[in-house]
């Protein structure tokens, strides 16, 4: 490869790999916090998407539907956590696997009723349709770089949120011990509430700004809910850190296993087999860390 | 006739429904019941994973679908495999299977082996999706179904709808004897003392790594037989046989009906395909009184039916 497109590949990469940390600081948040997995999570990152298309149709533009697709995630988070949700933190991780599976389906179902099942696609807004050229023949859009830019502006708040403010006290108190943080007087269902509500909206706005570049279309939600397990898997359970590192490692894996060529005895190994990549380096941290690279030690 | 011989009643009963089922019903519900109990094994399998070592696993389909895979890359095009040939082979490989990966993924607990499960199937999912090793994403059909020949003389065809019926109910048969013999088991034993304390199990001696393992493999083998069976029913085998929407609903059997028992998985496999009819009966949109009856029961039926019935038997008990 050139190296224009080594360029473009990275640039690709770091984007992609910054937006599943996103997706993955959410579903990491709601475990290391509330002790929940919760597999609809990669469901809202559907929903996201398909807000954004439904509203950015009807208003006329994405940076309309985005305020819109937050307030109603953020409604939707605050309403299951209340109904469901709630009801499962003294219980099995069975339990939550199974709920919130059940929630995938009907997820998948109700997009199916409301917005049918056709593939759509997102107009880029007209602020940000540009490119800007790399070489005579290459250049790179300057949305999939704003993307990386939100995604490193989310970063920084929710670190700054939860290390530096007094509601992030609270929550990492909560963490460590729910009754004694609620003895002390604070509503700590309220902060799980609001935890549950930030994750659902960083899942959502994720679905949101990616809908341009990636489409919008039945099932997105399972492919990178699975993917982010992967990311906190290498990146530690509960490790905003790890889920950053083990993104941004994901990114590259992916990103270049489908690009680059690699033949073993006259086998084309890569890209063929692009798809297992990841959980290759999966099971390489497995062999290493059981616990990801981020993780505490496993009991 | 006492209490105690007055239990056996039902058991018989249904013994008796079973073994007399084709003679009297429908081409129809005989297929349907071979799906059922096609299903009971694998939710049995699962649930030795789940309901015994306690170890929730969302990755049980990828030795389901390799075992389907396994018969059809070995089936020639126009005639059946040997089953008796084939059928080891397929569960060979889903033992394999679950020795590679259950040697990664036991090195984890908890929530880790929920996504690590998940993640390993979903990698074999894209390696027969994305490859054409069997036919990429549309999959690969069997034509012919395996044949029960020994040096010339084929004591069954599976061509038959009686006869696969019939073969089917002794796999689930022997799958459930031989679980209940090897739970009893010194072994057995183990596996259930390491759910309940694994820390004092390994104190007490056990290398409790290795009891984990070999019932890991042993349910991976045994989903790899209702995976063999279901590919030889359908006659088409392609990567949704791995997907996790088997895995998951496989967990649901098991929980509907009630882990940790043997009866419960296949109360829950038969709970289950008939409230797939009955919803896909009511609407197009069935799934989402499927995810809605989901969320119910992880919500209000944590013990799943089996633990209804005790409950109710014993307030009966009480009440008396």
């Amino acid at each position: 490869m050139e190296l224009g497109s080594i360029a473009i590949q990275l640039l690709n990469s770091v984007q992609y790999g910054l937006l599943l940390f996103l997706l993955a600081s959410g579903l990491t948040l709601i475990f290391g916090i509330m002790g929940i997995i919760n597999l609809a999570h990669g469901s809202f990152y559907m929903i996201g998407a398909y807000l954004a298309w439904s509203f950015a149709e009807r208003l006329g533009s994405l940076w309309l539907a985005i305020p819109v697709g937050i307030v109603l995630s953020v409604a939707i988070g605050v309403l299951l956590e209340w109904l469901l949700i709630s009801r499962l933190y003294r219980r099995d991780h069975l339990y939550q696997v199974l709920l919130t599976y059940g929630l995938i389906l009907m997820a998948e179902e109700l997009r199916s009723v409301v917005w049918g099942d056709d593939v759509h696609g997102v107009a880029v807004p007209a602020l940000l349709s540009a490119s800007i050229r790399l070489t005579e023949t290459l250049s790179y859009p300057v949305y999939r770089l704003w993307i990386s830019a939100v995604c490193i502006v989310l970063a920084f708040g929710m670190y700054w949120l939860i290390a530096r403010t007094r509601l992030g006290m609270t929550i990492r108190a909560g963490a460590s011990n729910r009754e004694m943080v609620a003895c002390l007087g604070v509503n700590i269902e309220l902060v799980y509430r609001l935890v549950f509500a930030l994750g659902v909206a960083l899942a959502a706005f994720a679905g949101m700004i990616a809908a341009p570049v990636s489409s919008v279309f039945p099932g997105m939600g399972n492919q990178v809910l699975i993917i982010c397990f992967v990311v906190v898997v290498i990146g530690g359970i509960g490790s905003v850190k790890g889920a950053l590192v083990g993104a941004l490692l994901i990114g590259l894996v992916d990103t270049f296993g489908k690009v680059v060529e690699v033949s073993i005895g006259g086998f084309r190994v890569l890209p063929e087999l692009a798809g297992t990549t990841t959980y290759l380096l999966m099971a390489v941290v497995l062999l290493w860390r059981p616990e990801g690279i981020f993780g505490r030690k496993l009991q | 006739m006492t209490r105690d011989s007055l239990r056996w009643v039902p058991v018989l009963g249904l013994a008796a429904l079973l073994l007399l089922l084709p003679a009297f019903a429908e081409k129809y519900y005989i297929q349907f019941a071979t799906k059922i109990m096609i299903m009971a094994i694998f939710a049995m399998s699962l649930d030795l994973i789940v309901g015994y070592t306690g170890l929730v696993s969302l990755g049980h389909a990828a030795f389901y679908g390799l075992a389907a895979y396994v018969l059809a890359l070995v089936s020639p095009q126009y005639a059946g495999a040997n089953l008796w040939v084939s059928l080891p082979l397929a569960m060979g490989a889903s033992a394999l299977l679950a020795l590679a990966i259950g040697s990664l993924v036991l090195r984890t607990s908890g929530i880790y082996f929920i996504m690590v499960t998940l993640a390993f199937a979903q990698m074999l999912y894209f390696v027969f999706h994305d490859t054409k090793i069997a036919g990429g994403s549309d999959g690969i059909y069997i034509y012919v179904r395996p044949v029960a020949e020994i040096f010339g003389w084929a004591p069954f065809s599976l061509e038959k709808i009686g006869d696969f019926y019939y073969l089917t109910l002794v796999c689930a048969a022997g799958v459930f004897a031989g679980l209940t013999v090897m739970l009893h088991s010194p072994f057995g034993r183990v596996i259930v003392g390491i759910r309940v304390n694994e820390h004092r199990m390994r104190s007490l001696g056990y290398a409790t790594f290795r009891y984990k393992l070999v019932c890991f493999v042993i349910a991976g083998a045994l989903a790899g037989l209702s995976g063999y069976l279901a590919a030889a029913q359908h006659g088409n085998v392609n990567p949704d046989m791995m997907g996790w929407h088997l895995s998951g609903g496989g967990l649901m059997m098991v929980i509907l009906g009630g882990m940790g028992t043997l009866t419960g998985p296949i109360v829950g496999a038969f709970a289950m395909l008939m409230l797939e009819i009955a919803f896909q009966g009511m609407t197009k949109h069935w799934q989402l009184l499927m995810g809605g009856f989901i969320v119910l029961v992880a919500l209000f039926l944590p013990r799943g039916l089996i633990g209804v019935a005790a409950a109710l038997r014993r307030r009966k008990g009480t009440d008396a």
